[in-house]
């Protein structure tokens, strides 16, 4: 069987694996969001949190993927939850990291002219620190979604959802005839998936990144 | 307080006013007393790392002192509010720190919408300030700080300091980061504001040409922001407190002290023919050899100063007045120093320095006979004071 008599045999299969694998990054980058920006601010803005919060995050991406997956079996047991969870902590880190460098790199002039102004803390990082930090943190998202996509496919060993199960099925069946079709038809949609991704932030940053500083 | 509240007078008032860094051995500002009446510039000038900067954060409590007061119209706002007071304090820095990503009209509304006026309200003042500071609202409102020259974004940071109308102004070395030319001109232009706005002013500088040059009076300050003079600019010149404030004036007491005249205060040349574009060569002529000048000025349509062209210009056949002749450079206004109107002279090729007003509409000519004649006033006032604290019964003063 050729590869592309395969893709026209299994294309809805492909498809199909290719939405779980979008739902599986959408909310493992959701989560990651929520959690990975908050601590990147409270890390801008405490020296003696920043620390911890970065050795930790880059904690996570030391231990290897397998590893981190299975250890979550024993609490969220088999499926989408310890995936979910693993994942999110392998995203953290480039947002939690452009986040603080993101608000790091806006200049302290403006900083000093915005306080001095009698913006309080909050409305400063509302009005002035997220939105100049925003294109920084937006790449930050870029980076983590790219590094989900990837290894959310070995989602799979803990029974996880998405395209990790085709290229999984093809592995185990190598030395079969047309086996190694699986394989790349995974990894054919894991590339499309990423370049999908890449393309729409480049997009989202475009259109939401403030006039004048674009 | 007692004293404060009885006058209306004053400002603003400091009362021992100290900050302690923790750390360090000694205190950054160490007991600094001082009142500032309403709408007076009070300059702070002093070397690198004699704590004028920090002394003027203490004021707005960008810095939070270690001890003493603050006294902002009869109120003691040292515990108060820090944002709200800051909002009663206009505040312009060095590096303008105006927003990036907001427009100049945002930029200029930020205070009025922290105290919250309402949108026209806010329009209104926006496309107000920028007349003031001379920039068309219509052309800058929509533009972004980016799109904007060094000059033109440190107008908008006064402009965005003025907005809601704080009693007190702080402005931070607002022209050190500014080509001299310009600098210059924000300057004149900043006091000719001054003198319809009567704001007070604290204003730190490290240059003590700037310091006269801008100062109702001058707090010279040595380490620890300890006060070594606190005087008129006149009084600080002509009798420096000790060696400390002579050194710190430095050699050119008496050059610096052509920062102290204006051009309005001395008497200019408005004898100078004068005569429009349009007018026959053999007319202009006619003016100029009975004149004792050997140019004569062609003014615009708007009175504005075009072109210096003498008689050999104005026998020349085909006579044109947009091409001939010199192009009238040194144009310095009224409000401009005689130290300025030196400058120009001297780099200027007519020798002399054309006064025009804020239009720039011709008002007289200054030549170096004049700034001479005020130097000599100047030094003859000296001398006479100098005597009189020598021997007052014998020198009538």
């Amino acid at each position: 069987m050729t590869f592309s008599e395969y893709l026209s045999n299994s294309y809805e299969n492909l498809i199909e694996l290719s939405l779980e694998h979008l739902q599986l990054v959408a909310i493992t980058m959701l989560i990651a969001t929520a959690v990975g920006v908050p601590l990147g601010i409270l890390a801008h803005r405490s020296s003696v949190l920043r620390p911890p919060i970065m050795s930790t995050t880059s904690f996570f991406l030391t231990i290897p993927s397998l590893a981190l997956f299975a250890i979550f079996i024993p609490v969220f047991g088999l499926g989408s939850p310890p995936a979910i969870v693993a994942l999110t902590l392998y995203a953290l880190l480039p947002i939690v990291g452009n986040t603080v460098a993101g608000l790091s790199s806006v200049s302290p002039a403006i900083v000093k002219a915005s306080r001095g102004m009698g913006m309080g803390s909050w409305r400063r990082l509302g009005l002035v620190e997220l939105p100049l930090a925003w294109p920084v943190i937006v790449t930050g998202l870029r980076v983590s979604t790219q590094v989900t996509i990837g290894i959310a496919a070995i989602a799979v060993f803990v029974g996880g959802p998405g395209l990790g199960n085709e290229i999984f099925r093809g592995i185990r069946s190598l030395g079969n005839p047309g086996a190694e079709n699986l394989v790349y038809g995974g990894t054919l949609a894991i590339v499309v998936i990423a370049l999908a991704f890449d393309g729409a932030f480049v997009l989202v940053r475009r259109f939401t990144t403030p006039r004048g500083i674009r | 307080m007692t004293q404060t509240e009885s006058s209306n007078e004053v400002m603003i008032e400091l009362d021992e006013l100290t900050k302690h860094f923790p750390g360090q051995a000694n205190p950054a500002v160490d007991k600094l007393s001082l009142t500032v009446k309403k709408g007076e510039i009070v300059v702070f000038v002093g070397p690198s790392g004699c704590g004028k900067t920090t002394s003027m954060e203490l004021v707005n409590r960008l810095i939070e002192p270690t001890s003493g007061r603050i006294i902002l119209e009869g109120e003691d706002v040292t515990n108060s509010d820090p944002d709200e007071l800051r909002r009663r304090i206009g505040y312009v820095i060095q590096e303008t720190g105006l927003l990036p990503h907001r427009t100049i009209a945002h930029n200029i509304a930020t205070v009025p919408k922290l105290v919250g006026w309402d949108k026209q309200r806010i329009s209104e003042r926006v496309d107000e300030l920028l007349t003031m500071v001379g920039m068309d609202p219509d052309v800058y409102r929509n533009r972004y700080p980016k799109e904007l020259s060094g000059g033109q974004r440190q107008r908008v940071g006064v402009a965005r300091a003025m907005a809601a109308d704080p009693p007190l102004m702080l402005m931070d070395e607002p022209f050190g980061a500014i080509d001299p030319i310009t600098r210059e001109r924000l300057q004149n232009e900043f006091l000719r504001l001054q003198a319809q706005i009567q704001k007070t002013i604290i204003f730190v500088t490290h240059d003590i040409d700037e310091a006269i040059k801008m100062g109702d009076r001058i707090v010279v300050l040595r380490d620890q922001s300890h006060i070594a003079q606190f005087d008129t600019p006149e009084a600080i010149l002509t009798n420096p407190a000790d060696d400390y404030v002579a050194d710190f004036i430095g050699s050119g007491a008496s050059l610096k002290r052509l920062n102290l005249s204006r051009i309005r205060d001395i008497e200019m040349a408005t004898d100078a023919p004068i005569g429009r574009m349009d007018e026959p060569a053999d007319e202009l002529a006619r003016r100029l050899d009975a004149s004792e000048w050997s140019a004569i000025l062609l003014l615009d349509d708007r009175k504005r100063p075009t072109r210096w062209v003498n008689a050999q210009d104005l026998r020349r056949p085909g006579f044109d007045p947009t091409t001939m002749g010199l192009k009238a450079r040194a144009v310095v206004e009224p409000h401009a120093t005689l130290s300025d109107a030196l400058n120009e002279l001297i780099s200027s090729n007519g020798g002399c320095a054309i006064v025009a007003d804020g239009d720039g509409a011709y008002l007289g000519v200054v030549d170096l006979e004049t700034i001479m004649a005020a130097v000599r006033a100047m030094r003859e006032q000296h001398a006479r004071f100098y005597l009189a604290a020598k021997n007052p019964d014998t020198v009538e003063v």
